[in-house]
């Protein structure tokens, strides 16, 4: 028994190994994945395009441009000479921001008395929007409660002192990199497993398995041995270049970050092995396996947090082993999750790997009638 | 013979649209994919933090901080659980059940008295969501400034004199995440059509050698060209004009530009993306190799490097650069504009002039690969 | 002489990559009325030489004329007269019969009268009025070759080439098609007819061989057969064991050639070579030996010099398998639904060891069916199988391990290298050990593979790639062997050479279930059974079935008059109780 399964374990290997197409596979979509979204994928916002309209021309005026000038993140900063200017530059979007200062601004500032600046934003890119908003209120009130030092008066509104735990500097990769572990081996562990039962239907070597000795639950524990082992090797890659490429400190238990992995890979398997029961062709496989890893990667909570859903989506998240699997690897990065908070998200990806696992092998059992 | 050139072309189209609805995967890709896309994008994806749950620490329990936690749970933007002690939230946080603390700390209505440059309250924000993170620092700041305001107002105090900020948003009052998601998404359906599925039906009559047959008849290979690009431009425009209806009804978006002016851009962004689409499966002949292909060089880039949902501004110098020939790019830029703008002739213009000069290359490119050869 | 219709001059053709030509200096000249035979194994060059004809390729050297015009420069002119059936039909299966046919006729540019016209001729000619409705995709392999006929014909071509039209084609389908291009023939059109089987070539007018890209011979078959006139022998008679006697034969030095056919063994001599006497044979006392009219098959394996010999070195490392049970695989009401249809109806038949059983039929008659459920594959409806008294259902995996099994094409790991295959064919039977070292090794040593070792699989030659399937298949030592079309597509060559594997191994008493399109290979087969309409019409060996059709029509039927004189007797029957 255990030699039928080797054998089929170091076929299974070799097969992906071998083939250009299985290579590709393993190899394209991580480094695609890595650069991509190690440098690109960021919702952070820099090199921040402004246009300012200054109308009070005044001492003030001029202090405040300057804050904005000096400051890295406003890299793009265009100069207004009209109202009427302000259209044509938001419209073309060749500024994200305009800044309007009134006139008198200087002379309200000097007297004591309140003004108000406005501030015009892109909203077709809405999220930039409201973060740069963010920017731009911080160097104000910096701004205003220097003013009031310097006149020697009360400051104004005090700030708020924000501290952010587990990422003091909210480093956005410090998030993707660690879920890169989750969706790299959903991609690669998906599709080397997608695609084996519809190769070996493809070239017409199935048909020579099935009338081997082998059963058809050794058939399946011999396609997923292999899928497992090449998540494992994936994941691990990741976890390594995460602490050691990218400087993400890892607080938690890696015993329990490979525990979630592999319960994690099992669902994930299930649902490979279903596609290729699926599957006359590698082809269909191919696009049976994106059809949910789409939906998979955009509902995890990866592409965007899963409390903005609406509530009902959020449910029908929870059957996706992607979104626990992210909240566990997070946590165990960062955060160092405890064993029992853990164990939380990880019971529902067991469920779905016993569910999708089952199903696999209902409909491989099925298919062979 | 030229007498013939419309009828067999009518031919070749008549074909090519009998297998789309026929074949499993060209229903799949031209019918369900979108829907499925666009239904995610709609519903699924959302950058805006609303209801943002957040643990409040009140240690004081003087009436100020009675006031101030009543202020946090009016707020829209918060979800708020309330304990006497931060201890309470920690492990909260660390299952992500809340993304941030705010505490008021036992000594809040002693500080309060006097002003300070630090307000005496503190915020904790989950860094693991630094988006989120930003948020709830930003909010936190809006309500903390507006109970402020209204205490002043409140007890009759003169504000001390301030500068105001006063922010508009434009052409997204609502600050929805949903109106720049569901149009950008219908450049990531039209890149499934043109490139995906072009790709995926080209090569597939290569595998099953009835390119091999038709090209041994009297057809032309310009024909031939057209007979695949004409029917995928046709399912194209239509696929686009379904996602703007459902964009527009079901998702209330608004639309400002004009049709004709959404028509004309999809139209340039259809040139590169089936051109494109033509050269991978003539480069693959391989059906298989082809829909990889597709993906990386197609769908991927329009999802990711278009601006769709990521800053372009905020990536590397030279990821920027690849940006410039992704023709995504300028159609997820002038969708935006359509929908939540209008018909802003300065920045369509140069879009659709960009768009048609990458697909005048690629279709060139392919009406130079077209040959009735075999090698 | 018939008018010049193709012209062939000088060409090679080279593939990027490729060691030696596709095609190597070739000169021929094709006429109009009359079939051209294009023949050779799989990777001769047939393909590449018709696509150079209709102008999909470029010769690197020499050039093509068809009708006048050139086929590298002038394609499009070609391509209004000539029609063209590619590899597997070129058929949109998606489309429907009647879709396909408009759009041919569009792109020929067929309207008006003249296309409803053509249409209602070619439907009535090739019998497909009734089917017009129907996706092409699921019509059969027989009709989808006719409906690629059609296609190719929409305008009267003046030249039709027809790429391997009868691959995967059972015999009646193969004999109707044969029907139709003689009628065109009659109207002087050219047509060029490339296939693998030389009963094929035999019918031809004219015939191109091709081996290895070098034209081996050029001209009426019956020109080349006439080489080894006087040289073929029938051995009639032979008592006992005919494959022994064969083995013994194909041994002698004299002996180029030797196959079974039915009871009798065709043996063909070399150049000045006497006929060997039945006694040196042990051919038994009723056997004798007389000379036969040549066939072109036998011209051919004499111009490549000669087949292989007559003993296996595979067979002799195989172990005997003696005792028990003499019915090793029994089937017994053998029935299979699929839904509403019934592909196998109430199949009963039982093959004793060391006897070769074929299965026979059209296609989509069932015989796949009931072949699938023998080897456990599919699992009947009603009725048991069993392999050496095993039932397939209940002691499946244990039935399985008695079974070696080689499918059409090889189903070897064509990205794996040989050694690879071995070792996985060989862990998967659970061989372990020094046993799994020895069985390896002796597969080796026996095939000569040493030198390919670590080839991957789809790069080995040919014939390494069917020695290899067979050692896949063997190294368990298998009580059966269930071969499924095994040498489609492969040169007679290397078809003898894996007979000559498969008679020394039923020599050692296994078993072998085997199904196949062609006739030459049904004559290796001790019995038959001829499966039609989901059933069993006729069991017996190759001479029964001969014999049970004979009369005042078929004075000396072969084995494929037999196979349509009994499908027509059913089609017959059933018109009648209808």
């Amino acid at each position: 028994m255990p030699t039928r399964i080797v054998a089929l374990v170091i076929k299974e290997l070799l097969a992906i190994l071998r083939d250009p197409r299985g290579r590709m596979v393993l190899i394209v979509p991580p480094i695609l994945q890595l650069v991509i979204f190690s440098l690109a994928a960021t919702l952070d916002v820099r090199n921040v395009s402004m246009a300012v309209l200054d109308q009070d021309r005044g001492k003030w005026s001029a202090e405040l441009v300057q804050r904005f000038v000096g400051s890295p993140t406003f890299t793009d900063i265009r100069f207004l000479d009209g109202v009427a200017e302000i259209r044509p530059v938001v419209d073309a979007q060749q500024a994200i921001v305009v800044l309007h200062i009134p006139q008198g601004f200087s002379g309200d500032l000097a007297a004591g008395r309140a003004t108000t600046l406005q501030l015009i934003l892109d909203g077709r890119r809405s999220n930039a929007a409201q973060i740069v908003q963010g920017y731009v209120s911080r160097i104000v009130d910096q701004f205003d409660r220097d003013i009031a030092a310097e006149l020697g008066r009360p400051g104004p509104s005090s700030v708020l002192v924000a501290r952010n735990w587990f990422n003091p500097n909210l480093e956005h990769q410090w998030f993707t990199v660690p879920s890169l572990i989750g969706t790299i081996t959903l991609l690669v562990g998906m599709s080397v497993t997608a695609l084996s039962i519809a190769r070996e239907r493809e070239l017409g070597t199935f048909d020579q398995l099935l009338v081997s000795p082998l059963q058809p639950a050794e058939i399946l524990l011999g396609k997923t041995l292999p899928s497992l082992i090449v998540g494992l090797v994936h994941g691990s890659l990741f976890l390594v270049a995460a602490i050691m490429i990218f400087r993400v400190p890892f607080t938690g238990s890696v015993l329990l970050l490979y525990a979630s992995l592999v319960l994690y890979l099992l669902a994930i398997i299930g649902v490979g092995l279903f596609i290729s029961s699926l599957s006359k062709t590698q082809q269909q496989a191919f696009l049976g396996t994106f059809v949910f890893a789409a939906p998979a990667i955009l509902l995890s909570g990866f592409a965007s947090p899963v409390e903005n859903m609406p509530v009902w989506m959020q449910q029908f998240t929870l059957i996706n082993p992607l979104r626990h699997f992210i909240v566990i690897v997070n946590g165990l990065f960062t955060k160092d999750m405890p064993a029992a908070t853990v164990f939380d998200n990880a019971w529902p990806m067991a469920l779905i790997a016993l569910f999708t696992l089952s199903a696999a092998a209902w409909l491989f059992r099925r298919r062979l009638q | 013979m030229n007498r013939q050139r419309p009828r067999r072309l009518k031919a070749l189209i008549v074909k090519e649209t009998l297998q789309v609805f026929r074949d499993p995967s060209s229903i799949l890709i031209a019918f369900v994919l979108p829907l499925i896309l666009l239904f995610l994008f709609g519903y699924g994806v959302s950058l805006d933090a609303n209801e943002i749950d957040i643990g409040l620490a009140l240690e004081d329990t003087s009436p100020e901080a009675h006031n101030l936690a009543v202020a946090f749970t009016n707020s829209r933007f918060f979800d708020v659980r309330v304990a006497r002690d931060r201890r309470a939230f920690v492990d909260d946080l660390v299952a992500g059940d809340i993304r941030g603390i705010v505490v008021v700390p036992a000594d809040f209505s002693a500080r309060l008295k006097y002003q300070g440059d630090a307000a005496p309250i503190q915020v904790i924000a989950d860094g693991t969501q630094p988006n989120t993170a930003n948020f709830v620092q930003n909010y936190v700041q809006g309500v903390w400034s507006n109970w402020r305001q209204q205490r002043r107002l409140e007890r009759g105090e003169t504000a001390a004199p301030a500068i105001a900020l006063e922010s508009r948003y434009w052409f997204n009052e609502e600050l929805e995440s949903r109106n720049f998601l569901v149009p950008g998404s219908v450049a990531i359906v039209m890149t499934l059509i043109g490139t995906l599925l072009t790709a995926l039906v080209i090569a597939r009559e290569w595998e099953r050698g009835t390119m091999e047959a038709i090209m041994a008849t009297p057809v032309g290979t310009l024909e031939l060209l057209a007979g695949k690009i004409v029917p995928y431009f046709a399912l194209g425009m239509m696929a686009m004009a379904v996602c703007t209806i459902i964009a527009i009804g079901l998702f209330g978006v608004p639309f400002r530009g004009s049709v004709w002016a959404l028509s004309a851009v999809s139209a340039a962004f259809l040139c590169p993306a089936l051109g494109l689409g033509y050269l991978i499966s003539a480069a693959t002949r391989n059906q298989f190799v082809a829909s990889q292909m597709a993906l990386f060089a197609g769908f991927l880039p329009a999802m990711l490097l278009s601006g769709f949902i990521f800053e372009i501004s905020s990536m590397p110098a030279a990821i920027q650069a690849i940006t410039h020939v992704i023709p995504a790019r300028y159609f997820v830029s002038s969708l935006h504009t359509l929908f939540l703008a209008g018909d802003i002739w300065p920045l369509l213009l140069p879009n659709v002039a960009v768009m048609l000069a990458i697909g005048a290359l690629f279709l060139g490119l392919a009406v130079r690969n077209t040959r009735k050869r075999l090698d | 002489m018939p008018a010049s219709m193709v012209r062939i001059d000088g060409v090679t053709k080279r593939f990027p990559g490729q060691a030696s030509p596709a095609l190597h200096d070739l000169d021929a000249e094709i006429h109009g009325g009359r079939v051209t035979g294009l023949v050779g194994p799989d990777g001769a060059g047939k393909t590449t030489l018709i696509r150079l004809i209709s102008g999909l390729l470029v010769p690197d050297v020499g050039a093509i004329t068809v009708a006048g015009f050139d086929a590298a420069t002038e394609a499009d002119a070609i391509h209004a007269i000539a029609g063209y059936m590619p590899q597997k039909f070129g058929l949109y299966e998606d489309l429907s019969v009647l879709e396909n046919l408009n759009l041919y006729a569009d792109l020929r540019g067929l309207t008006g009268a003249a296309r409803r016209e053509t249409f209602d001729r070619l439907l009535a000619f090739t019998d497909l009025a009734r089917f017009t409705g129907r996706l092409s995709g699921a019509l059969s392999g027989g009709m989808k070759q006719k409906l690629g006929l059609a296609c190719a014909l929409i305008r009267k071509p003046r030249l039709l080439l027809l790429d391997e039209p009868s691959v995967g084609v059972d015999p009646i389908s193969r004999r109707e098609l044969w029907r139709m291009v003689e009628d065109l023939v009659d109207d002087g059109i050219a047509v060029i007819w490339s296939t693998a089987y030389l009963d094929e070539a035999e019918k031809c007018e004219s015939v191109l061989l091709l081996n290895e890209g070098e034209l081996l011979f050029d001209g009426p078959p019956g020109e080349l057969s006439a080489r080894v006139a006087g040289r073929s022998f029938h051995l009639t008679g032979v008592s006992g064991r005919r494959r022994a006697v064969l083995a013994r034969a194909l041994d002698r030095d004299g002996v180029i050639d030797g196959v079974v056919q039915g009871r009798n063994l065709r043996l063909v001599l070399g150049e000045g070579a006497d006929a060997p006497d039945p006694a040196d044979l042990v051919a038994g006392d009723g056997a004798g030996i007389e000379q036969v009219p040549p066939r072109f098959e036998d011209a051919f394996v004499d111009a490549l010099g000669g087949g292989p010999g007559g003993r296996s070195a595979l067979a002799a490392r195989m172990q005997p398998v003696t005792g028990g049970d003499d019915v090793v695989v029994e089937a017994t009401g053998l029935t299979k639904r699929f839904g509403s249809f019934t592909a196998a109806q109430d199949i009963t038949f039982s093959i004793r060891r060391g006897e070769v059983f074929g299965l026979l039929g059209p296609n989509g008659a069932g015989k796949s069916t009931t072949f699938k459920m023998l080897c456990g594959l599919l699992q009947p409806t009603r009725g048991t199988a069993r392999v050496t008294g095993l039932d397939l259902k209940t002691a499946s995996s244990k039935a399985r391990g008695r079974i070696g099994y080689m499918a059409q094409k090889f189903s070897l790991y064509g990205m794996l290298s040989v050694r690879q295959n071995l070792d996985f064919f060989s862990g998967v039977y659970g061989l372990t050990g020094r046993r799994r070292r020895e069985r390896i090794d002796g597969m080796v040593e026996t095939f000569g593979l040493t030198p390919h070792l670590d080839t991957t699989a789809d790069d080995l030659p040919l014939g390494f790639k069917q020695r290899l399937a067979l050692s896949c298949a063997v190294m368990h030592d298998p009580a059966v062997l269930f071969l499924d079309e095994p040498t489609s597509g492969v040169d007679p060559l290397t078809r003898r050479e894996f007979w000559t594997h498969i008679n020394g191994m039923v020599e050692k008493g296994i078993t072998v279930m085997v199904t196949t399109h062609f006739m030459d290979e049904a004559e290796y087969c001790d019995r038959i059974a001829l499966i039609y309409r989901s059933r069993e019409i006729a069991t017996g060996s190759p001479d029964d079935l001969k014999e049970s059709v004979r009369g005042a029509a078929l004075p000396d039927p072969t084995l494929e008059d037999a196979f349509i004189a009994l499908v027509r007797a059913v089609d017959a029957d059933e018109s009648e109780a209808a």
